[in-house]
């Protein structure tokens, strides 16, 4: 009987991160964005029927990159947890906080025990009753999380994305202001020189949590209405 | 001999494998394969007789635009009121709403189900269920309370909503079993169904506008707390009106307090001056 060959954990870990990083960042990137009124989530997404941002609860939301299978996945399990969660005790008692250690301590067994890793980046967000109590959490392949402020991007290129939107975003801004900020940064050129490339408001998914909505608060944003405010932004 | 140690709990914080397991989009049979001991009718039924509080008459009618469905604020348990200001009309979802009669604690707790069945497939699916489709699933739904029923907590609900594909309102009435009846026009349950009907039948014209429809509705409780003594009239000493709702193509509304007075003073000054007139109330 031949022995298996010695693999490091380090080793094992690293390829298996590379392997997770590798999936996601061929997707296109999404974006977080707080607004004075909420938080905004947008993408490019032709397809009307697989989105990448959802609502989870009453002023919950989810948006993901990577895998579908495997985000959508995540999505329905989320959706059990905050329902199942509501029923037995009360609307008020289901937070991103506790569905973001779900998430994580699912990511991170996966990580670890599983064959393959999830090649899925989320986010999950809540919009509070005033700007300070929004709370948007960053999870990764292997589980960890972070707590977030102002925007995230996940996806390919997320790093320049992001130092794009470092230089773009500030505190109070309003919806038009993120949105016009959040089409800009996603359609910027690739290469130092190359043209801005403009997306039709067909092209892109939006979804919002507002905070000035009574109890549902996600809706998507799509249509005549998108178009409104992307052109007076 | 040494103790056994008990098993590890492996799902510590993470979300268990029940909800990352493709399924349907019902909530009500995620609980059933999950945690069927959150399931109203799931429960070991106890032997012998209780008295609990019971919810009674319900009145739903259709007009042009949608449909109507209110029902009066009173609980009761044997010949004592259990509660003078229980709800009984609840949103079902944005386009629909659902009224309850019978035993009030099973009521509510079926109500809640049901408006989370319909969120769930919602959230999940992304759209929204037919209005056949909802009123399908609250049938099976009562049809899950029939040992319940049989020990006398039955639950019977009237269904109400506005068909986005047909663009009319539309009523469906159960009995215990889970049978679903399509209603035309108008209908009611509970104890003071009787009466109520009589009065719907006398009232309801087609050409009903909301503001005609809501007065119907009142009208016909009122009819039902006249010679139904479990059945509540409007509250005037403490500010206490039946709950109206109208379900239309902008969506689900409440009637808001102070226009349910009005048409509580409208009808009893009506009857107060025909019985003045000619003798005996109308």
């Amino acid at each position: 009987m031949s022995m298996p060959f010695y693999v490091s954990p380090e080793q094992l870990m690293k390829d298996r991160a590379d392997f997770a990083r590798k999936g996601i960042s061929r997707g296109r990137s999404v974006v977080v964005l707080q607004y004075d009124d909420g938080i905004a989530f947008a993408t490019e997404n032709a397809s009307r029927a697989l989105h990448k941002v959802s609502e989870i609860y009453d002023r919950i939301a989810f948006a993901a990159v990577g895998k579908y299978n495997e985000f959508e996945n995540l999505r329905v399990a989320g959706v059990r947890y905050a329902d199942l969660r509501g029923y037995s005790y009360d609307r008020a008692d289901v937070t991103a906080r506790g569905l973001a250690n779900a998430y994580a301590q699912t990511l991170g067994t996966v990580f670890t025990t599983e064959s393959k890793p999830l090649e899925v980046e989320i986010v999950v967000a809540e919009v509070g009753r005033a700007p300070e109590g929004d709370q948007i959490y960053r999870l990764t392949y292997d589980g960890s999380v972070a707590d977030e402020h102002g925007y995230v991007v996940m996806g390919g290129q997320a790093e320049r994305l992001a130092g794009l939107l470092a230089d773009g975003w500030q505190p109070g801004m309003t919806l038009q202001q993120v949105l016009a900020l959040a089409v800009r940064v996603l359609g910027s050129p690739t290469d130092e020189g190359a043209e801005q490339r403009p997306i039709p408001a067909q092209q892109l998914e939006v979804g919002v949590l507002d905070r000035t909505r009574p109890r549902r608060a996600f809706r998507r944003v799509a249509g005549a209405a998108l178009e409104d405010l992307l052109g007076a932004g | 001999m040494s103790v056994p140690t008990p098993p590890l709990d492996r799902s510590a914080g993470r979300l268990p494998d029940a909800f990352r397991t493709a399924g349907s989009s019902s909530f009500v049979e995620f609980l059933t394969g999950h945690a069927p001991h959150l399931l109203p009718g799931n429960r070991p039924l106890p032997v012998g007789e209780l008295q609990v509080p019971h919810g009674t008459t319900i009145v739903a009618l259709t007009f042009p635009a949608g449909v109507v469905v209110a029902g009066d604020r009173r609980a009761t348990m044997g010949s004592m009121i259990a509660s003078r200001e229980i709800e009984k009309v609840f949103p079902a979802d944005e386009y629909s709403a659902v009224g309850i009669a019978g035993t009030a604690g099973l009521a509510v707790e079926l109500v809640r189900l049901f408006q989370l069945e319909l969120e769930h497939y919602e959230k999940i699916e992304g759209s929204l269920l037919s209005l056949e489709g909802k009123a399908n699933r609250l049938a099976t739904m009562i049809r899950g309370n029939l040992g319940l029923a049989m020990q006398g907590l039955a639950v019977v609900p009237l269904f109400g909503g506005f068909d986005l594909d047909r663009r009319v309102g539309r009523i469906f009435s159960y009995d215990v079993t889970g049978g679903r009846y399509e209603e035309h026009d108008h209908h009611a349950v509970g104890s003071g169904s009787v009466f109520a009907r009589g009065s719907l039948k006398k009232l309801w014209r087609p050409d009903l506008d909301a503001a005609g429809a809501v007065r119907v509705a009142v009208e016909a409780l009122v009819d039902a707390a006249d010679d139904d003594s479990a059945t509540g009239g409007p509250d005037r000493t403490r500010g206490i009106w039946p709950v109206v709702a109208t379900v239309t193509e902008s969506g689900y509304l409440r009637v808001p307090d102070e226009q349910l007075r009005e048409v509580a003073e409208l009808v009893e000054a009506e009857r107060r001056m025909t019985h003045e007139g000619r003798g005996g109330a109308r």
